[in-house]
């Protein structure tokens, strides 16, 4: 579904991600896993039109990402819940859900993909004509992945979703992503919550110094030693 | 006394309004760009003129020049954006400065060039006559503009909060990056945005031509206007924008009675300072775009 080959990305002098291969196959939760600083988010920025990589592809569906704005590889399902959340803070819950529908193709199933928002995040639904920054941090990030939803992804890519969040608010979180991929949505989930992330995803990558080092089925991965010491501290 | 007094509030009222509908144009573009555009009332010495010109050469009344005057703004705002606010936004304030004002410049030379230092009015048959009210006298091209202006204000309202377009300014004036994950066209909006501020400017130029002379150096009057009314709005509030302009028109009105017409700017600068002690944010904060 999503084939990123050689990538390089530079700011200014410095090389931020270098002969970066990655495959993301359809249907399923791939991790992104990795420390602060080794390139995550500047990866998945430039799969969604952010940052221009100075050598390398992506390929979504045949199409070349690179060359893209990021407004037009929006319309072409690959959508992005940010670090951080990044909401419209003074916007209501109900706005920053019809941002997400902003897409001519989302467009038209806004109702429905309302609906399918509020069925997966119950919570949501109480909480619609609330200010958008007064809400509690794991009550953001539903927000956060229901504006995601309301674009109506094939590719939805989760920046460190359960940053900052309570443990139960994580499970919650993840229990939704598991959801979102039942209904065929491929999700692409950037982390540092290792542990948990590797036991539920199908496969998952290691980045480190800017190129994936390591790959495998998440279970696989739980198992190997250098990912054991330097991720899981055992 | 109490008609007096009834007088100049709906003197006040009507003259503020005036100046709200100008000062939404310009707390617009600076909501979602961060740009200060010290053009404005150049713009609107543009309009006025636009109006006054198609007053004189076709006979078009101040309200039906409305509907040439804004379609053409709105392309020149789209325009003012591509040509000169676009490369600016990632440069630094000072050449942004540097660029709205020398436009500024330009266009008020420009103006005294090519439509001389006469003062110059829009005639309507109706420009002297007034609506008594109770004994209150509204004078009807001050009624139509106040009209206008409201008009104009529940449009904007509607058209932020209801429409896709209307949320995506808004979304791109509190997080432009966020907004294009949203896949909101950030350029587009921006071009947008400065289209609608300057129609605002088309309006108030055409209500405003049956009101005051138009002469090249105008703006420089309504501009300083439209710059203490979105400061003491709130920069970048539309609604503070709406309310601040009501009150320095309210103010205007008041000083010139009791203290002496000359005064007025003193007096509402004093307003201006007394506010911004005690709310250096404006009288509405910020809802267009985030503090900070």
């Amino acid at each position: 579904m999503l084939e990123v080959s050689s990538l390089e990305v530079c700011y200014g002098d410095l090389v931020a991600l270098s002969g970066l291969n990655l495959h993301v196959e359809q249907g399923r939760i791939v991790a992104l896993l990795g420390s602060n600083g080794v390139g995550k988010t500047t990866l998945i920025n430039t799969i969604c039109g952010l940052f221009k990589p100075t050598k390398g592809s992506i390929v979504y569906q045949g199409t070349h990402l690179e060359r893209e704005p990021a407004h037009r590889v929006v319309e072409l399902g690959v959508v992005q819940v940010p670090e951080g959340r990044k909401l419209f803070p003074q916007m209501t819950v109900l706005e920053n859900l019809q941002m997400g529908a902003y897409p001519p193709r989302a467009r038209e199933l806004a109702e429905e993909s309302l609906d399918f928002v509020f069925g997966l995040l119950p919570r949501l639904k109480e909480r619609t004509n609330q200010i958008a920054g007064t809400l509690s941090g794991g009550e953001q990030q539903m927000v956060a992945l229901g504006r995601g939803l309301m674009a109506r992804p094939r590719l939805l890519i989760l920046d460190e979703p359960s940053l900052g969040l309570a443990p139960l608010v994580v499970q919650t979180i993840f229990e939704t992503v598991r959801q979102v991929k039942e209904t065929g949505i491929t999700v692409l989930l950037v982390e540092q919550n290792v542990r948990q992330v590797l036991s539920f995803c199908d496969r998952a990558f290691v980045l480190e110094n800017g190129c994936i080092t390591l790959g495998g089925q998440g279970l696989e991965l739980l198992d190997n030693p250098h990912v054991r010491e330097a991720y899981l501290g055992m | 006394m109490f008609t007096q007094l009834l007088q100049l509030t709906a003197n006040g009222l009507l003259l503020g309004a005036i100046y709200a509908l100008n000062a939404m144009g310009l707390t617009l573009i600076f909501g979602v760009m961060e740009i200060i555009n010290f053009a404005h009332g150049e713009f609107l010495m543009l309009a006025m003129y636009g109006a006054f010109f198609l007053n004189v050469w076709m006979g078009m009344g101040p309200y039906v020049a409305i509907v040439v005057v804004v379609p053409l703004f709105f392309v020149l705002g789209v325009a003012f954006q591509r040509l000169m606010i676009q490369p600016l936004l990632d440069s630094q304030e000072i050449a942004q400065i540097f660029a709205t004002v020398g436009l500024s410049i330009v266009l008020s030379n420009g103006a005294l060039f090519f439509f001389s230092a006469d003062y110059q009015m829009v005639r309507t048959d109706y420009s002297l006559e007034s609506l008594d009210l109770f004994g209150v006298y509204l004078g009807y091209t001050r009624i139509f503009a106040f009209a206008a202006v409201c008009m104009v204000a529940l449009g904007l309202y509607l058209f932020m909060k209801r429409t896709y377009m209307g949320r995506a300014i808004r979304a791109t004036a509190q997080d432009r990056r966020a907004a294009a994950l949203m896949g909101v066209n950030v350029r587009r909006v921006y071009m947008i945005t400065t289209g609608l501020g300057l129609a605002c400017v088309g309006i108030t130029g055409s209500v405003l031509s049956p009101i005051f002379s138009v002469f090249p150096s105008v703006g420089t009057q309504f501009g300083l206007i439209a710059f203490v009314v979105v400061v003491l709005g709130g920069m970048g509030n539309l609604a503070g924008a709406f309310f601040g302009g009501l009150i320095i028109g309210l103010v205007e009105a008041y000083s010139g009675f009791f203290l002496d017409p000359a005064l007025k700017t003193v007096v509402y600068f004093v307003v201006f300072i007394l506010i911004l002690l005690v709310k250096p944010s404006g009288l509405f904060g910020s809802t267009v775009r985030e503090n900070g």
